[in-house]
């Protein structure tokens, strides 16, 4: 599966490490909540790079007090229809100032690109070299935001009282 | 009524494109049924018994009358000629292919409608008072907050895939047109001492299998917020709300499980966090919005109409029309007028397009060119001059659609049921027809007054058969088609769960049934102008009960 990041297909040098798997030397490790937990101690001392990986039911807030820890955060989505991560995604970003790599992994289907993208997720797993070019493409498909998220887009409620000199900026 | 900026309009004519785009990767292969399904949902598009149906958006039940000449339209030439308003102020169509619904969607964005998230775990279509902007009773037209949240809601990427679907519902008046007791989320505009705007929340009501009434977890929120505590109440649901069995799923068991006052702090506790953050309703946002829902200019007109008055003493199938479907409207000399979809033997809340296109042309003579879509399943001419009514009424009946009935025993409210729903367990329709039948006297109609029967064609409750003065819901027993019967649901001000009154009924049997408790009533009333729902309130089920079954 390749990585994408900011619709570019990347180089993933992170290596996904079961709970119950060896770790590997000198590589970034991404580590379950509950491995984190566990072995925190450990992990600080002997990597210079940790990513966590946050199920569904892992609300930001567990992890708030350890972002500094974490050069990357993945959030699991087991379904297409698990939408918790969003809300997570957006209190990282937002509430907590976390600003390195949020990656999306699981079930990604390019038609949640957009949701994706506005919740702050900046890395996907995608599902083939396509994806590239569709996360490109659909993250501007629509390009009103009725809303305010976690990107930097101006909402509607703001944009239509800019005044014009502004606005054309 | 609201009309598109350039941005309302490229974000239609955008999804539209982008819809067409993964219809064709399904028709292609490119996409399969399981992904393809969360996208046509998202954009209203149902897999039913016999065809697709398509859902459309009409945001809290506003039409102009371009709005509805194109549903007529779409009726003719996508559809076998009708479509069929619903209990949430949407019109659906039943016999769409999915090759042409990208047409219909680029169709619709021409008249500033969609079917986003019309249906799909999602915020769905905000709903609002019918007579909203007319009604002699508001505060203030619910509409303005209807559009805000309707916005706010659209393709809101953190809420796309909630737990379970979402209903809003916003009320300006002290007398409850929109039920919004049996919302996921409803909004009543009240003003506070000072004069300002603001609302009660209540949360967590809703029909389905377990009917609950919404608890109201803020008394006051000034309407700069009304944003950011939707968020906050949003933002905690899809983080707890349970995701682990879709039948408690909805808001309303996360509330009812944890309980109201400790789902109000959390939901408290999120909002002091981003109640000042760009969720904050820009002044002149809300002034701009706000323009759109201007007062019509209406005639200053004296409070009576001596014209009206005469027809009314001459002509009395007239005078039964205006006394069951006009009523006051805040300017004197007008009435809003509900155009009953509930004719003898028709099917609840059809049109046909010959009968959108007449209600168009009637709208734009005699209404200011708006019509508007109850959630019983009726339209609404909303600002009609008295002395016009004698003209309108005659080019209605022309069309079938001067049927006497807005809040009476045959203006019942049903869901496609079994004819059409792919989750029905039993028919809906033909017993409202035979109820219909049963009751066909139009003077004893009249004189039994306020009664609101609704039919379900399964335990989903799509035809709030839970809050029917008499609900109706269908089941299925080996195989055979039985009906439970509830008493005393209501979903206005007052708003209550029906009662299950005992043994269920066969199908032949139900308008037998609905008979005998309004023989009852008629006996026990202690005036004529005691609603059946009144009555039923003093006296209780037991009467009603014993006259049912005593002959069983
Ligand atoms: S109540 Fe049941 S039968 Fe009726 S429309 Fe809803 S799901 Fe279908």
């Amino acid at each position: 599966m390749p990585l994408l990041r900011n619709g570019h297909i990347a180089l993933d040098q992170w290596v996904a490490v079961g709970d119950d798997e060896a770790l590997p030397e000198d590589a970034p490790i991404i580590v379950s909540l509950a491995r984190w937990r566990a072995e925190r101690g450990s992990l600080v001392d002997e990597y210079r790079q940790i990513g966590i990986r946050l199920k569904g039911g892992d609300n930001a807030e567990e992890i708030a007090n350890d972002l500094p820890y974490f050069d990357l955060v993945a959030i699991e989505f087991a379904s297409i229809a698990d939408g918790r991560g969003y809300s997570t995604a957006r209190l990282l970003r937002d509430r907590y100032g976390y600003s390195g790599e949020l990656r999306a992994v699981g079930h990604i289907i390019r038609d949640i690109f957009p949701f994706l993208h506005r919740c702050g997720f900046d890395a996907v797993e995608a599902r083939n070299d396509r994806d590239a070019k569709a996360w490109r493409e659909s993250v501007g498909a629509i390009n009103v935001a009725y809303q305010p998220a976690t990107d930097n887009r101006l909402p509607t409620t703001v944009l239509r009282h800019l005044p014009l000199a502004a606005a054309a900026e | 009524m609201y009309q598109y900026d350039t941005y309302d309009k490229t974000l239609v004519d955008q999804r539209a494109r982008q819809y067409r785009d993964q219809a064709e990767r399904r028709v292609e292969g490119d996409l399969t049924e399981d992904e393809f399904r969360p996208l046509r949902l998202m954009n209203g598009l149902y897999q039913e018994l016999h065809s697709y149906m398509m859902r459309i958006n009409i945001p809290y039940g506003t039409l102009s009358s371009a709005q509805l000449r194109k549903l007529a339209h779409v009726a003719r030439t996508y559809d076998r000629g009708y479509g069929h308003f619903t209990t949430r102020q949407n019109i659906q169509f039943n016999w769409v292919t999915l090759e042409q619904s990208p047409d219909i969607l680029a169709e619709l964005a021409g008249v500033e409608m969609h079917a986003i998230q019309s249906s799909g775990n999602c915020i769905r279509n905000v709903t609002a008072d019918a007579f909203a902007g007319a009604a002699a009773d508001e505060i203030e037209d619910s509409r303005i907050w209807a559009e805000i949240i309707r916005q706010w809601s659209t393709l809101h990427p953190e809420f796309a895939f909630l737990p379970r679907k979402f209903k809003i519902a916003v009320t300006g008046s002290p007398n409850d047109r929109a039920a919004i007791r049996v919302h996921d989320i409803g909004v009543a505009l009240h003003l506070n001492a000072e004069g300002e705007t603001g609302f009660e929340v209540v949360v967590g009501g809703g029909q389905g299998r377990t009917p609950m009434i919404a608890k109201t977890i803020r008394e006051f929120l000034p309407a700069r917020h009304l944003l950011s505590y939707l968020e906050a109440i949003l933002r905690v649901y899809n983080q707890f709300g349970r995701r682990d069995n879709k039948y408690k799923a909805r808001i309303k068991i996360l509330v009812h499980e944890i309980g109201a006052q400790p789902f109000a702090e959390a939901v408290e506790k999120e909002w002091e966090q981003i109640k000042d953050s760009a969720l904050l309703l820009p002044e002149d946002e809300v002034a701009r919005i706000t323009s759109f829902f201007a007062p019509p200019q209406l005639e200053k007109l004296g409070p009576t109409a001596p014209a009206f008055d005469a027809k009314r003493l001459t002509d009395r199938a007239f005078a039964a029309w205006a006394k069951a479907n006009v009523v006051a409207h805040k300017a004197p000399g007008y009435g809003i007028v509900t155009i009953s979809l509930k004719a003898p033997e028709r099917a609840p809340g059809d049109a046909t397009h010959t009968q959108m296109d007449a209600i168009a042309d009637l709208a734009d003579h005699f209404s200011q060119g708006e019509i508007r879509v109850t959630h019983e399943q009726n339209l609404v001419l909303p600002h009609v001059k008295l002395t016009h009514l004698f003209g309108l009424w005659q080019a209605l009946a022309h069309h079938e659609l001067a049927t006497a009935n807005a809040g009476l025993a045959t203006d019942i409210v049903s869901c496609p049921g079994l004819d059409f729903c792919s989750l029905a367990s039993a028919r809906s329709i033909p017993v409202a027809q035979r109820i219909g039948r049963q009751l066909s006297d139009i003077e004893r109609l009249h004189d039994i007054g306020e009664l609101r029967i609704k039919i379900s064609g399964c335990v989903n409750a799509c035809g709030h058969h839970h809050v029917g003065h008499i609900g109706i819901l269908g089941v299925e027993k080996k195989g055979e088609e039985f009906y439970q019967i509830t008493l005393g649901g209501d979903p206005g001000t007052d708003a209550a769960i029906g009662n299950i009154i005992g043994p269920a009924f066969a199908g032949d049997r139900v308008a037998g049934a609905v008979e005998n408790l309004i023989d009852t009533y008629l006996a026990q009333r202690s005036t004529n102008a005691e609603r059946f729902i009144d009555t039923y309130r003093r006296i209780g089920a037991q009467p009603f009960k014993e006259n049912l079954y005593a002959t069983a």
